[in-house]
């Protein structure tokens, strides 16, 4: 059989004013009809590129350098803009990544719908309305004729990215590329919008390419993988033969970092491949240090005790109490965590694990219920200094390192606004030098101190919030979805990190997280959370083992699995 | 519940301002009168009352929709500024097509070529048409095209046509060729306004991402700017516009001054100058009322604009 998609030793490059930057460096890629290719790599590796030249939408100044790009034989390289956009959705489909923005906010699904197919197989008037209802079927869409109407707001993000490929496919493409389809996505809704994919590309024989950085994915769905790292194709071939047995030095330390959800194991590995060595670390011995400085005040045995906990957020605000409605985002939620406990909280999105999370920051008000922090109770209604010195002994790490950072501070600035507030520090030397030892402590080393966020990689900055968080010296650390923006290789780093501070200062995590393996490598116990409300709490062993709740067994059933 | 605070408020302040400057009976008597006349004359425009009497007494009148007599032509402010008024509207809405007609391809056109030689000499025009002072700029044109060229009448608004049941002077040949002039000079800052947000518009939303899949679904240019750029970056523009709209209305007076335009500006320069207040306060309060109606229009196409921002919570 005939490849479908030939490339031949293609390179990319970024050509700025300072730099030529090769995105891409003589990648081959070969892909027959009906079968599915997985790219995998991590941020920068060059995937995302890939995909954009071979339909030539790469962002300028970027431009191929090098190399064929064979398409049913002919080389989409000679072709000129005209050409380029008679293969574009009629030859080659494509689906992105974020459901919510690659659809027009301002038209109509239909009115999207029917346009692409207007311009790629020249059908109009009600039979281009008819094909659309038919696209929207065949992506599994009911009601797929009144729906033709709505705007894509009104749609959720599974149903939107179902959208998007309909769309994609509305000119009969041959190749389709998808960019990171399910990132977006819940888990069971990631294992639908695959099943779909497959499903298609079995039935209309159309050759796919998935790009993700998820290994997951790839293992779920694609027949042959090619991994990528620092633009260069390190390995391809199938995707048992690389999953089970690799053979390049980066592929194994990339499985390696990925968690395993079926076993427990003492730390990740780390990808010592890519970030080039051991780093230097120094360490500083926590019993004559600040950080690590004793309190002769005693503390209970419960870190945190949440009883009867609601929160309801309003949708609509009106005058009249009738007219008003509410999603009720935390419903009657109870738990308690005791001192020294990595607690987890896993659930999808919209199940209220992040409010939680919030609620005991005390970012936003209880409306019922209490919470107590070592047996101080912190609710809105209770105010003094008791309940600011309760809240001292504890400390948030958001999910986004890019934006809960002040990009117009510098690190040590940052580091040292909790040591300042707080006055735990005497002189202006000892804090500098404090903060100095902190970000030794987290992996920064402390030439850091003088430079800003901006400076910093994902995985730097997550450090930096770590330090910040330590700096009031907390014995509970909120962890709201922290590495699900890193890299694997990078969230095997903090997730260690996290671990090894846990054990040095026996502080008391609440983890929450979207990923059940990760919660399965780091937590204690676990509570599975749903609509607002606790399904189960379990120890995470007794979880994995035997889930109890329905609910429980069905996400760890939808948990991609990396091994055959 | 706003608006009438809003109003409320404006009034008061409006009232107590043009209470503190000068003594409108000293431009309204022969400086030679006996001092007797001028206390009858005082007493007949109730000016002899104190400050809060004489505004409560505008208020009740102003609530019955009288906002008192001119001290100078002694009729209702309000059919004053009602006759004077579809001139300046007139103006303004010409100085607003033009401006989006010209305005809107010019910036998209820059927003999408970013390093064209065009958008060099656009944008650059653009800076001067902000720059150039607009009554600096009139009296050029008027040297230019009417005395120098002879081609446009110099001021004055033309003959009156009637179109549909509207009454303009932009309807006949030579009405037209009195708006253009005044029309262009009023319009040339918000040209370069209008391209401005325009192009910001365009680099940005040109960035995202379902303009990238429109593009990767083979559609073509045009489709790409009529259906998914240029409804996308007409809802910031049309705020703003509304808004310059009111000002081009309320704020016109230099052109109208200028090319001698029967309209409100002129109206209001020769009342402040003979401190007829009533026709000051009443222009003020018509000037909020038009800016809170405009709030009102700008809320509406928003929510006829964007299906996001519709009310009627047909969510599913």
């Amino acid at each position: 059989m005939t490849d479908l998609l030939d490339i031949k030793k293609m390179s990319v490059s970024f050509q700025t004013e300072y730099e030529t930057i090769d995105a891409v460096r003589n990648v081959s890629i070969t892909l027959r009809p009906g079968e599915v290719l997985g790219i995998v790599g991590e941020s920068g590796a060059g995937k995302s590129t890939i995909g954009n030249a071979i339909v030539n939408l790469l962002e300028p100044p970027g431009e191929i350098t090098r190399g064929e790009i064979l398409f049913k034989g002919q080389d989409l390289r000679n072709l000129d803009d005209k050409q380029m956009r008679d293969v574009r959705g009629k030859k080659i489909g494509m689906i992105f990544q974020d459901p919510q923005t690659s659809l027009n906010p301002l038209m109509t699904i239909g009115a999207q719908l029917i346009e692409t197919i207007n311009k790629t197989i020249n059908i109009y008037g009600s039979e281009a309305t008819n094909k659309a209802i038919e696209l929207l079927e065949s992506v599994g869409i009911d009601e797929s004729e009144a729906r033709l109407n709505l705007y894509p707001h009104q749609f959720s993000g599974g149903m939107r990215q179902r959208v998007v490929i309909a769309l994609a496919l509305a000119g009969n493409p041959d190749l389709i590329i998808a960019d990171e389809p399910t990132t977006a996505l819940d888990v069971s809704i990631q294992a639908q919008i695959l099943d779909l994919i497959k499903r298609l590309c079995q039935e209309r024989q159309v050759g796919v390419i998935i790009i993700t950085h998820d290994i997951g994915v790839i293992a779920n769905i694609s027949d042959r993988v090619t991994v990528m790292f620092n633009g260069q194709a390190v390995e391809s071939g199938d995707v048992k033969q690389i999953l089970t047995n690799p053979k390049h030095e980066y592929t194994k330390s990339l499985i390696a970092a990925v968690p395993r959800g079926d076993r427990k194991v003492e730390r990740f590995k780390s990808i010592d491949y890519i970030e080039g060595g051991a780093q230097t670390q120094r360490r500083i011995d926590l019993d004559q240090h600040w950080l690590g400085k004793k309190f002769t005040q005693h503390f209970s045995d419960t870190a945190i005790s949440i009883n009867n906990l609601n929160k309801k957020y309003s949708l609509k605000k009106a005058f009249l109490k009738r007219n008003r409605s509410y999603v009720h985002a935390v419903k009657d939620v109870s738990l308690s965590i005791k001192k020294g406990e990595i607690f987890g909280l896993v659930g999808e999105s919209g199940s209220g694990k992040s409010t939680i999370a919030r609620l005991v920051a005390g970012l936003v008000r209880t409306d019922k219920g209490s919470i107590k922090l070592f047996d101080q109770e912190v609710t809105n209604k209770s105010k003094g200094k008791d309940v600011i010195a309760a809240r001292r002994n504890l400390q948030m790490i958001f999910q986004d390192p890019y934006s809960s950072l002040n990009a117009r501070m510098r690190v040590q600035d940052i580091v040292s606004e909790p040591i300042n507030y707080y006055k735990t520090a005497s002189t202006n030397m000892e804090m500098r030098q404090i903060v100095r030892d902190l970000l030794d402590h987290v992996g920064l080393g402390s030439n850091a101190m003088l430079k800003y966020p901006h400076q910093f990689s994902g995985g730097q900055r997550q450090r930096i919030s770590i330090a910040r968080a330590l700096a009031s010296r907390p014995k509970i650390l909120i962890c709201d979805e922290p590495t699900s923006a890193l890299d694997v290789s990078v969230q095997a780093h903090i997730l260690n990190l996290l671990k090894d501070l846990q054990d040095d200062l026996g502080l008391t995590i609440l983890f929450i997280s979207h990923d059940l393996p990760v919660i399965r490598q780091m937590c204690d116990r676990v509570a599975v959370m749903r609509h607002g409300s606790i399904c189960e709490i379990a120890t995470t062993d007794s979880l994995f083992e035997k889930p109890q709740h329905e609910y429980s067994k069905h996400l760890l059933e939808l948990m991609p699995k990396t091994d055959f | 519940m706003q608006s009438i605070v809003v109003l409320f408020i404006m009034s008061l302040v409006v009232f107590t301002m043009i209470n503190l400057v000068g003594d409108p009976v000293d431009m309204l008597v022969n400086p030679e009168s006996l001092p007797d006349e001028i206390e009858r004359v005082r007493s007949d425009f109730g000016l002899d009352q104190p400050a809060h009497i004489q505004y409560i007494k505008f208020l009740q009148g102003a609530l019955s929709g009288d906002l008192g007599n001119s001290f100078i032509f002694g009729r209702p402010a309000l059919a004053l500024i009602a006759e004077r008024f579809p001139a300046t509207l007139e103006l303004a809405t010409c100085a607003l097509i033009i401006a989006i007609v010209f305005g809107l391809p010019l910036g998209i056109y820059a927003g999408l070529n970013p390093k064209s030689l065009g958008t060099r000499i656009i944008m650059g025009g653009s800076v001067l048409g902000i720059s150039i002072p607009t009554f600096w700029l009139g009296l050029m044109m008027i040297i230019i095209f009417s005395v120098v060229l002879g081609w446009l009448p110099v001021s004055g608004r033309g003959d009156i046509g009637s179109f549909l049941g509207w009454q303009s002077s932009a309807f006949t040949l030579d009405g037209l060729s009195h708006l253009i002039m005044p029309a262009i000079n009023l319009a040339l800052f918000k040209i370069a306004m209008v391209i401005r947000l325009a192009r910001a518009g365009t680099v940005e939303v040109m960035s995202l991402d379902f303009i990238k899949f429109a593009r990767a679904r083979g559609l073509p240019p045009e489709n790409l700017v009529r259906f998914h750029l240029l409804p996308n970056i007409l809802i910031p523009i049309i705020t703003v516009l509304a808004i310059e709209f009111g000002t081009l209305i309320a704020f016109a007076t230099v052109t109208e001054t200028i090319f001698a335009w029967p309209g409100l500006g002129k109206l209001v320069i020769d009342a402040i100058v003979n401190l007829d207040r009533p026709i000051v306060v009443a222009y003020l309060m018509f000037v909020v009322t038009l800016f809170l109606l405009l709030n009102l229009i700008v809320d509406i196409i928003y929510a006829a604009l964007d299906p996001r921002v519709r009310l009627n919570g047909d969510q599913q």
